[in-house]
């Protein structure tokens, strides 16, 4: 995102490690917002989710990258989301495989995977001009980057909605459910206030660098 | 199959279960062009365009699948017809009326990557609508996402005159928008049963 200016070529840990905070898929480049607030209600469904969509991504990316050279540029879109087509397919009866109640709460949104912005937008963004390694690296870093976002959302409305985290009860009997919170309005402001952390440690970090520049010049 | 009403199936589309505002589908479009009213309106008329055309191209698909017995190609086969309607779309508009083609621009085909039609195309024919059924509910769907972005864009409009904090400018202060009026629309939770 504009900010390799200086001559280095990335590692492959970076490439890997960018997807947890420097270009995080959902609290930096805000991509994919459909399943993270549908899905995120209880930390359970969120880690499947997540996971799921880690699968797809990296899958694709490997495949995507390795098929790079013989796409035509004009038909490139429809070939990528055939792809992840593919792969979403195969996790759809995945999961139908391991657990019928899970495939009943994640719903429709295990075939919308499909349309995860985050996927396509890797897919042209990354491995349409990088080798297979990269990015293998690249999608399981922001696969992971992007289970981890949606287990900050899922945990924080689990927790408050019904008291408890992956369905461990944390307060006791007498608990007063906030039951917005697992409403969809609830997504909407769990994100907000999260990206709003986000902000604020962002501004922080600017605010340190300026100081920093701004004694330097005076010295 | 399916005996819900017209009527009933229109309403709960529309308002009750709001695709925007309830199932959470098309949220980066709603998030997207939801800066300026008459691109949202634009928007929300071409999104109920290509719903009402793909709606009708699922249920011909299913019927074809159940037949030839093969629903591991469901997904495929949607999102693959989905993607060439908007092509065409985009070729017929271009033909007919250039004017309106230059003014929808670069949205027309980001409604490929939109949730909220091939989620519309899944829950159709898992709830075994049948034609008419279909159509009626895309018209509802599409109504319903028109209405949120309009409304969403009214807010943003109107937000860009009040003095917010820095820190929640962007996307922070839109959710937290969003979040509201999704908690209005929870209002038409007991319509049309």
């Amino acid at each position: 995102m504009g900010h390799n200016t200086n001559s280095i070529p990335p590692t492959g840990t970076d490439e890997f490690l960018k997807g947890f905070w420097k270009q995080n898929p959902v609290f930096v480049q805000v991509l994919g917002m459909c399943p993270v607030l549908a899905v995120s209600n209880t930390a359970e469904n969120a880690l499947a989710m997540g996971l799921a969509t880690a699968f797809v991504l990296l899958m694709s990316n490997i495949v995507i990258s390795s098929i790079r050279r013989f796409v035509p540029k004009q038909v490139r879109i429809v070939t990528f989301i055939l792809v992840i087509a593919t792969f979403v397919t195969i996790v759809d009866y995945l999961i139908q495989a391991i657990s019928l109640e899970l495939h009943k709460a994640l719903g429709a949104f295990i075939s919308l995977i499909v349309v995860n912005c985050l996927i396509l937008g890797r897919a042209e963004a990354f491995a349409s001009k990088n080798g297979v390694y990269r990015s293998m690296l690249d999608g399981l870093g922001m696969g992971l980057g992007f289970t981890l976002a949606l287990l900050c959302l899922g945990g924080v409305r689990e927790i408050f909605g019904y008291g408890s985290l992956f369905g461990f009860q944390l307060f006791g009997e007498r608990y007063q459910e906030w039951v917005v919170m697992v409403l969809p309005a609830g997504g909407f402001f769990t994100l907000a206030g999260w990206l709003l952390l986000f902000n604020w440690f962002e501004q922080a970090r600017v605010r340190k660098e300026d100081l920093k520049l701004k004694e330097e010049a005076v010295v | 199959m399916n005996n819900d009403s017209l009527w009933s199936i229109f309403i709960n589309a529309c308002l009750i279960n709001n695709f925007v505002l309830a199932y959470f589908l098309g949220i980066c479009p709603f998030l997207g062009v939801s800066g300026k009213l008459d691109t949202a309106t634009r928007m929300g008329g071409a999104v109920t365009f290509v719903m009402l055309v793909s709606s009708m191209c699922a249920y011909g698909i299913q019927n074809l699948l159940v037949l030839i017995d093969a629903p591991y190609l469901k997904l495929i086969s949607f999102i693959a017809v989905i993607a060439s309607t908007v092509q065409l779309v985009e070729m017929f508009i271009k033909k007919v009326s250039p004017v309106l083609f230059r003014a929808l621009g670069i949205f027309l085909p980001l409604i490929t990557t939109n949730c909220a039609i091939l989620g519309l195309a899944l829950f159709q024919t898992n709830k075994g609508y049948g034609f008419a059924q279909s159509i009626v509910y895309a018209l509802g769907a599409g109504m319903g996402f028109t209405l949120a972005l309009v409304l969403m864009a009214g807010l943003r409009e109107k937000l860009e005159l009040a003095k917010t904090p820095d820190i929640v400018k962007g996307t922070a202060i839109t959710l937290m928008l969003a979040g509201l009026l999704s908690m209005c629309f929870m209002g038409f939770a007991g319509l049309g049963n």
